[in-house]
């Protein structure tokens, strides 16, 4: 079987691969793009560890096939800093001490952008709801809700 | 002489005792002088245990002091997660 | 959210206590940093394993000649690649690893390839054709213990029984503690009640699956990149598995994305390395998340018969438990631990707790926190809960009454220095929670936890850069944000800014032994060494200055960063900083450097009390945690906001356990729910805000009276939910998860509902 060429765009960078039909976004992420910080938790959408934007849409990426990739805008965590510059999100989880071991912090951070996007003034529970998807171990989710929540507020000053 | 307390299941390797005197200055002389007098507690001793004296836990410190008026306990190696 | 309460003499620290941010922090939000499954090396296979689908079954023959002709497959391994150790414990995890006669669960690893790609290496799994011996099974651990329970070891022999029994059984031990006359305490008793309870096995549930990448060169020497809690720990035990010489494998710890003491042993670490080796190529493996829940180390479940006894007036005469565990299909579930702190809250005069370590055809338990602990403390925290009830005792009253303090004799032995339990139990009474008002089906429950923690072998060695910064190396895995403990208490020794410290956790090779990352002791024996250190480089430090000067060493101080002389009398000469000091250290006698090494004792125990408010759906049997708060003693809380994270991740895990989660089997003995979907661990939308009380009571041990945190928290949960759930549901539940099936049962036959 051979493999399927694939042009798309990362992190607003234009990338070309080749990969097998049944390969998932996350496995050409990872295994053939060297973008690690999207990670597997689960292989199966239920964690939400490997969460992307695809045109601006949430999704996870082990769901989606490498190949849909194609002709397609995907965001993942390596390109939500500006360079040295930290994202707001990512400046307030370091603040409140919203991770412990780390591994699901780029999905929360992927995810709890897409929110502030979608609703840039959340409720508590709108933000626990938003981010029921993506399942953390460490932190028992408090420090994540306070963290977005503070985001949220600095981010509608600016 | 110190008093050493065992913890209940190694009894059965002590011909039924719990409370053992002993000539010991620290936990090494204290585990030999147990598996002399008790060889069948040898191999259970020798699997790992912790030792507490007077309330402090200790594993594998041969030479952590005892002192006649000493609480000893030997009890089960203690594991973490 | 969190307040900090402090007793007993203190000390003033500059940052210790503060709030900087973490040194590895930004790596972990901009996914820099490298987790287990992170790492490539060129030429690197693909290593997958091939699992029993059967809970237990001889393997009588393997045949892998197919697999190894596929082309792009460069290695198979099977039992016969692996020498069964002499010690029994590493023979067990050699086993468990790899099975040998018999596959004794369903995942149990029978063979493993290694291939040029996942998708070659998934073919190849297809092509290895095995003879199994379907034999009955068991996973229930009462049906395990009957006669005529399914045999999994045909050598094992109960201990701890007299005489010695000569028949096989499933109970591989029989554990017993306790002081006093327990019968005699019964008979004064007014009121004596006997509960049975259950819990069901629950898995750490780290949202990383194990990873590693393994390289074996032709010299017979060996490079291992993984996620571990204990890297040391990992390279001893995998040396002694491949038959290598420690010395000769190197093992750096990736970062880690959760443990909680499923990661202190190893599980396909071993397989990796003898793939490698007989291929002579660096081989990846990556566990999927159904492997993870059907092969690596869930909690025992359990089965546990507690009686106590009262007089009217509340005080305990008598206390005794059965503990019956399942550790999995090799001995070795934490069910000495449950014995030994089941009563461990209460002074009792009388108390008696034996504990049988059972095996069922499951996968091989690993530690879950303070393990052993959660179950036997639900048990024990509902009934304390019923008798308060009883005599219509505030529950928190009721557990003053009978709390342990210091000079209390334990219920494993032991008599407590020093203890912070009172104190949680009074900041609980005070509290506004404790008498926040309740609506309709809501119901408040209380418990209280203790776990031991303890030190163990550590080294940590700190070198001073020429520009003034520091480099600390520590041995012990950074699973809780560590490192930025460790940074502020060597620049509270050192007297310079926290960002001047950089901490790294180092390779085997360039440390001596380090325990595993476990015991909630890395704060505090990582930190007492890292402190001792930091004090030898200070004396060194002013071992350099007074050569500048020309004058004796001892009449040299360390002050606020700077050596300065000790009085008048030892000369007028300005202070010099660490930098200005590191700055010549080549000119002065070369690099200057602190080490230390030791097996730290004198880890104090931990206590925490815990209180939740809960509503109960009379109509679903769903249950909803409203409100939740933690009181626990941390010694000195170096970090408060990872101190507070360790209490929240415990707190929420514990709940987790007590109303979603469970392994269920069928009768075929296959695991049913082997996925997130349906191994329901909390979610965001699940849980309030989770509140926190740091006391401090310091520990005597430590130099900053730093205690362990870590594990303790998830000790009381699971029964502060069901005291919660059964005070809301208006009858009392006593097997685990509360899930709404059950809770909804309960109500129907018993409760409000009834």
């Amino acid at each position: 079987m051979s493999e399927i060429h694939v042009s798309t765009k990362i992190n607003g960078d234009a990338f070309e691969y080749l990969c097998d039909a049944e390969e998932s976004l996350l496995d050409v992420l990872r295994d053939r793009l060297g973008l690690t910080g999207t990670k597997e938790g689960c292989g199966t959408g239920d964690c939400g560890a490997c969460s992307i934007t695809l045109d601006g849409r949430l999704v996870c990426s082990c769901l989606v096939l490498g190949a849909e990739a194609e002709g397609r805008e995907i965001e993942t965590i390596e390109g939500m800093a500006d360079g040295d510059d930290l994202h707001v999100l990512q400046k307030k989880f370091l603040e409140h001490a919203a991770l412990q071991c780390g591994v699901c912090t780029p999905g929360f951070l992927i995810a709890a952008k897409s929110l502030l996007e979608a609703n840039p003034d959340p409720s508590e529970t709108e933000v626990r709801y938003w981010l029921a998807g993506n399942l953390c171990r460490c932190t028992g989710y408090d420090k994540i809700v306070r963290a977005v929540l503070d985001a949220a507020t600095e981010m509608r000053k600016a | 002489m110190v008093k050493v307390v065992l913890w209940g299941s190694l009894k059965h390797a002590a011909d039924g005792q719990t409370e053992v005197d002993l000539e010991a200055e620290n936990v090494r002389e204290a585990l030999d002088a147990l598996a002399a007098r008790f060889p069948k507690l040898k191999p259970l001793l020798d699997r790992g245990v912790s030792v507490a004296i007077d309330g402090v836990f200790y594993r594998d410190a041969w030479f952590a002091p005892i002192r006649p008026d000493s609480e000893v306990y030997i009890l089960p190696r203690l594991a973490g997660g | 959210m969190t307040e900090l309460h402090q007793q007993g003499a203190k000390r003033t620290f500059k940052l210790v206590g503060t709030r900087p941010l973490r040194p590895d922090g930004i790596d972990k939000v901009t996914g820099r940093a490298r987790f287990g499954a992170d790492m490539d090396a060129p030429g690197m296979l693909h290593g997958l394993v091939l699992r029993s689908p059967h809970a237990h079954a001889r393997i009588k023959r393997i045949d892998v000649s197919k697999a190894e002709r596929l082309a792009g497959v460069k290695a198979v391994v099977t039992r016969d690649d692996f020498k069964l150790p002499a010690d029994s414990a590493l023979a067990d995890i050699c086993r468990n690893v790899m099975a040998r006669e018999k596959a004794l669960y369903d995942g149990h690893a029978v063979a493993a390839v290694a291939a040029v790609s996942k998708a070659v290496a998934r073919k190849a799994l297809q092509l290895i054709k095995i003879d199994y011996e379907i034999l009955p099974n068991v996973t229930d651990v009462d049906a395990a213990m009957k006669p005529g329970a399914p045999i999994l070891h045909e050598t094992l022999r109960t201990e701890g029984v007299e005489p010695k029994p000569r028949k096989a059984s499933n109970v591989a031990r029989r554990h017993e503690f306790g002081h006093g006359d327990v019968a005699k305490g019964m008979a004064q008793a007014d009121i004596v009640i006997e509960r049975s309870f259950k819990t069901a096995a629950t898995h750490q549930g780290y949202i990383e699956p194990h990873a590693c990448l393994a390289s074996v060169g032709p010299d017979g020497r060996g490079d291992l990149w993984v996620c571990t809690q204990g890297h040391f720990m990992v390279r001893n035990t995998c040396a002694g598995l491949l038959g290598m010489d420690a010395s000769q494998l190197r093992v750096t710890a990736s970062e880690i994305g959760g443990g909680f003491g499923g990661k202190t042993t190893v599980f396909i670490e071993p397989v990796a390395l003898a793939l490698s080796r007989k291929a002579g190529r660096p081989v990846k493996m990556v566990m999927s998340r159904n492997e993870v829940f059907r092969a690596t180390g869930p909690t025992s479940s359990s089965s546990i018969d507690v009686k106590i006894g009262i007089k009217k007036n509340g005080r305990i005469t008598a206390a005794q438990a059965e503990l019956r565990y399942q550790g999995g299909a090799f001995p070795g579930s934490p069910v000495e631990f449950g014995a030994m702190t089941a009563f461990a809250c209460y002074d009792l005069e009388n108390v008696h707790t034996v504990g049988y370590d059972v095996v069922t055809n499951r996968p091989k338990q690993a530690a879950y926190r303070a393990p052993g602990a959660p179950m036997v403390a639900h048990a024990v925290e509902s009934v304390i809960d019923e008798l308060a009830k009883k005599i219509g005792m505030d529950p928190l009253d009721f557990r003053l009454l009978n709390a342990s303090k210091e000079g209390t004799k334990s219920s494993f032995g032991p008599t407590y220095g020093p203890i912070g339990l009172r104190a949680t139990l009074e900041e609980a009474k005070r509290h506004p929670h404790h008498t926040a008002p309740l609506g309709p089906n809501q119901g408040r429950g209380v418990a209280c936890g203790f776990w031991f923690n303890f030190g163990g072998d550590t080294c940590v060695s700190l070198n001073i850069n020429v520009d003034g910064t520091v480099g600390l190396s520590v041995g012990t895995p950074d699973i809780g944000g560590s490192r930025a403990s460790m940074s502020l208490m060597a620049a509270e020794e050192l007297g310079i800014p926290y960002e001047k410290v950089r901490t790294i956790v180092a390779d085997t090779a360039s440390l001596g032994y380090n325990d595993v990352t476990d015991g909630s002791r890395v704060t505090f024996a990582a930190g007492m060494a890292t402190i001792k250190a930091a004090r030898d480089a200070t004396t060194k430090l002013c071992a350099r200055a007074a050569k500048v000067w020309g004058i004796p060493a001892e009449a040299v101080v360390w002050e606020n960063g700077h050596a300065k002389p000790a009085g008048p009398n030892a000369g007028n000469f300005a202070p010099m900083s660490l930098a200005e000091i590191a700055a010549v250290a080549s000119s002065t006698g070369g690099p200057i450097a602190g080490h230390y090494e030791v097996n730290a004792d004198g880890a104090g125990v931990s206590f925490a009390t815990h209180m939740v408010d809960l509503e109960v759906d009379p109509d679903t049997g769903k249950v909803t945690v409203l409100r939740y708060t933690v009181f626990q003693d941390a010694g000195k809380a170096v970090h408060p906001s990872y101190v507070e994270g360790q209490y929240q991740g415990g707190a929420a895990q514990g709940i987790g356990w007590a109303i979603n989660e469970e392994y269920i089997y069928g009768a075929d003995g296959r695991l049913q729910n082997a996925g997130f979907l349906d191994y329901r661990i909390p979610v965001a939308s699940d849980l309030p805000m989770i509140d926190t009380v740091i006391l401090e009571i310091p520990n005597p041990g430590h130099p900053y009276g730093v205690r362990g945190v870590g594990e303790t928290s998830i000790v009381p949960p699971l029964a502060a939910m069901a005291n919660a759930v059964s005070a809301a549901a208006g009858t009392r539940l006593t097997e685990l998860p509360m899930s709404p099936p059950r809770v909804l049962k309960a109500i129907m036959e018993n409760g409000r509902g009834a």
